[in-house]
């Protein structure tokens, strides 16, 4: 306590600069940016966050390592492309994703808690909400920080991919078709995997039950989805494939994109949902997106202070 | 039955019959207090409705029936406009671990609006002001408690606001670290010019550091008055002397000299052993603790300790419900 002065109420007038042995209080008479400053603020917090910049260098292990796992083989991919002059890639832009899909659930698992719980654990919730920020703003910001992250690590491979294609000089249009498709797709993907790691990990303030619970939902609804879709294809129901698609994230993903983004599906015999079904898929697709939002709004709202 | 103090010509906060209604209690009960720059404290027992009226006043929470203005903005309509200008310290623990103090206060200086350059800034200032130095780079988690409680104070204070609501800011502390602490709530008025409103559950420590103490007790406003006023009807005074060559028992013929002089003095053993050196006196005014001095000197004794003691906020609501009574009573007779 070295700057500790005894009181002096003489000399203790705010502002008051003149003495030598403590450098007085200054008071801020600069610009206060208000809310939608400080939820822009939030967002970019949350997402350098989502990538453990900003934090200690234990935490940036786990997502930089993931980032570079969905990338690599991408990489070799382009490698082999371009080596052997093949004449299209080896992958679509869609099925990438679809591929990875067991790391980008370990990326959403790890940092959706990462995002929200630890606001809830510690406590530091109130402390948004005593400042200009809503709920609304605080939701948006970390549901946007979050999908954000989740594009990056979804579209970095396109982007590798791409400029790989063209560097083998394939198919100018082509490729930038594709790569479109694809990064439509993942965008959904992001918005859609983003929403649920959020809804689960705000209901609890504990971190690794938050994992546990994304991990679970995501692999388990996926792993029973497959199954039953092998099990109609072997009984030879292959019309009702694309319905039992609609119950996990990744086939759902799937599903739309085979219909409307020119993707084929990953569905046993390749069954995909016709066009019909493909506008139920969006319906669902988007009404989960609002679902989770509208969630996050309603857990908040009752935080609060 | 409301008690208005006039303190200045200024109101930072003025509530109105303020009520806060929840389906099985009732916090606050058509609660009318002004409160004038400078610090006020805010005291009531543990569900009193402190923390609720906080809420409320940072346009948190509707109240149920009546109204309050903060700084002289509505806070049912202006919340937004009120958290911009006023700070807040929780109760409890609000800090990530993993963070440093640095990296925290800017994060929440930006969250109040101000820009990068400034955030940056203003922490460094204010991590000094509450006595932070080298350690502010280091994450929090390895933080004493007192270190933490002045990370809270500075989140509350590093966007300059014009007001504070710090939520029993000496909890958990030692007493050194609650001096300390009472130290730097009393120069956030002085030196940095912000008022200060600061709830706890003792009304001791309020005394010596608020300019103002409103009291509440089941939502209830029980007393509202300058500190001034508090300290003069219940100052109790507890004196402790040595014993002398000619006086072996310096206690006892200290109670007898003040005894003489009109003094009543009570005995502090309340039968604990080891206390039976202290004397519990009331102090009328500066001329008790002359008049304590100079008995003690011409008798030859020296003089261990002369303090004011704590008076628990049970004592003060016994007493006040039975002045409220006679209050009441008056009220009544004079129409």
């Amino acid at each position: 306590m070295a700057v500790e002065q005894p009181l002096q109420p003489a000399a203790a007038t705010p502002g008051d600069q003149t003495r030598i042995h403590n450098i007085g209080y200054r008071n801020y008479d600069g610009p206060r940016l208000g809310r939608s400053y400080a939820t822009r603020s939030l967002y970019s917090q949350s997402l350098r966050g989502a990538y453990g910049l900003g934090r200690s260098v234990k935490s940036k292990v786990l997502p930089m390592l993931l980032f570079v796992v969905m990338c690599v083989p991408a990489l070799i991919m382009v490698a082999v492309a371009v080596a052997t002059k093949l004449k299209d890639l080896p992958v679509d832009y869609t099925r990438y994703a679809i591929i990875m899909q067991a790391v980008i659930s370990l990326y959403v698992a790890s940092q959706a808690p990462q995002s929200v719980s630890r606001d809830l654990r510690f406590k530091t919730v109130p402390l948004y909400f005593s400042r200009p920020i809503e709920t609304a703003d605080y939701v948006r910001a970390k549901y946007a920080a979050l999908a954000s992250a989740m594009f990056i690590l979804t579209a970095a491979p396109l982007v590798v991919l791409y400029v790989g294609a063209l560097l083998a000089k394939l198919d100018f249009a082509d490729q930038t078709k594709g790569f479109g498709q694809g990064l439509v797709s993942v965008a959904l993907l992001s918005l859609l995997f983003a929403g649920i790691g959020l809804v689960i990990a705000s209901v609890t303030p504990r971190r690794g039950f938050g994992i546990a619970a994304v991990i679970a939902v995501m692999t388990i609804s996926y792993g029973a989805v497959s199954t039953l879709q092998a099990i109609a294809d072997a009984q030879g129901s292959s019309g009702a494939i694309p319905w039992i698609g609609l119950f996990s994230p990744v086939t759902l993903i799937d599903g739309v994109q085979s219909a409307f983004l020119g993707a084929s599906s990953a569905f046993p015999g390749e069954v995909g949902p016709s066009n019909g079904q493909g506008v139920v898929y969006v319906l669902v697709l988007l009404g989960l997106i609002a679902a989770c939002y509208g969630l996050l709004l309603r857990r908040y709202r009752k935080v609060g202070l | 039955m409301v008690q208005l103090t006039i303190v200045d010509d200024v109101t930072v906060i003025a509530t109105e019959s303020l009520s806060k209604r929840f389906p099985r209690v009732t916090a606050l009960d058509r609660l009318s207090v002004d409160v004038g720059p400078g610090v006020t404290g805010l005291v009531g027992a543990n569900g009193a409705g402190k923390s609720t009226l906080i809420k409320i006043l940072l346009g948190l929470s509707p109240a149920s029936e009546g109204r309050a203005e903060v700084l002289g903005l509505d806070v049912a309509t202006k919340g937004a406009a009120i958290r911009e200008r006023v700070g807040y310290m929780p109760e409890h623990d609000c800090l990530p671990p993993d963070v440093s103090a640095t990296e925290f206060v800017v994060h929440m200086a930006r969250m109040s609006g101000l820009p990068p350059t400034a955030a940056r800034e203003r922490t460094a200032d204010t991590l000094r002001h509450v006595g932070l130095y080298e350690e502010r780079y280091r994450p929090i988690g390895g933080y004493s408690t007192g270190m933490k409680q002045r990370v809270k104070l500075a989140q509350a204070l590093v966007h300059d606001p014009q007001l504070v609501f710090l939520d029993e800011p000496t909890n958990g502390l030692d007493p050194v670290g609650r001096d300390e602490m009472l130290g730097l709530i009393r120069r956030i008025h002085t030196d940095f010019g912000i008022s200060v409103l600061v709830t706890s559950h003792l009304l001791g420590e309020l005394e010596r550091t608020c300019d103002h103490v409103v009291i509440i007790d089941g939502g209830k406003l029980l007393r509202s008055s300058s500190t001034t006023d508090f300290t003069q009807t219940t100052t109790t005074l507890a004196i402790e002397v040595t014993d002398s060559d000619a006086h072996p028992d310096g206690t006892r013929v200290v109670r007898e000299a003040l005894h003489a002089r009109g003094v009543e003095v009570l005995d502090g053993t309340n039968g604990l052993p080891g206390a039976g050196h202290i004397l519990l006196l009331t102090a009328q005014g500066e001329e008790t603790y002359d008049l304590v001095r100079d008995v003690v000197a011409d008798l030859g004794l020296g003089l261990v300790r002369m303090e004011q003691r704590r008076h628990h906020i049970s004592e003060v609501f016994h007493s006040d419900a039975d002045e409220q009574d006679m209050t009441k009573e008056a009220a009544v007779h004079g129409g």
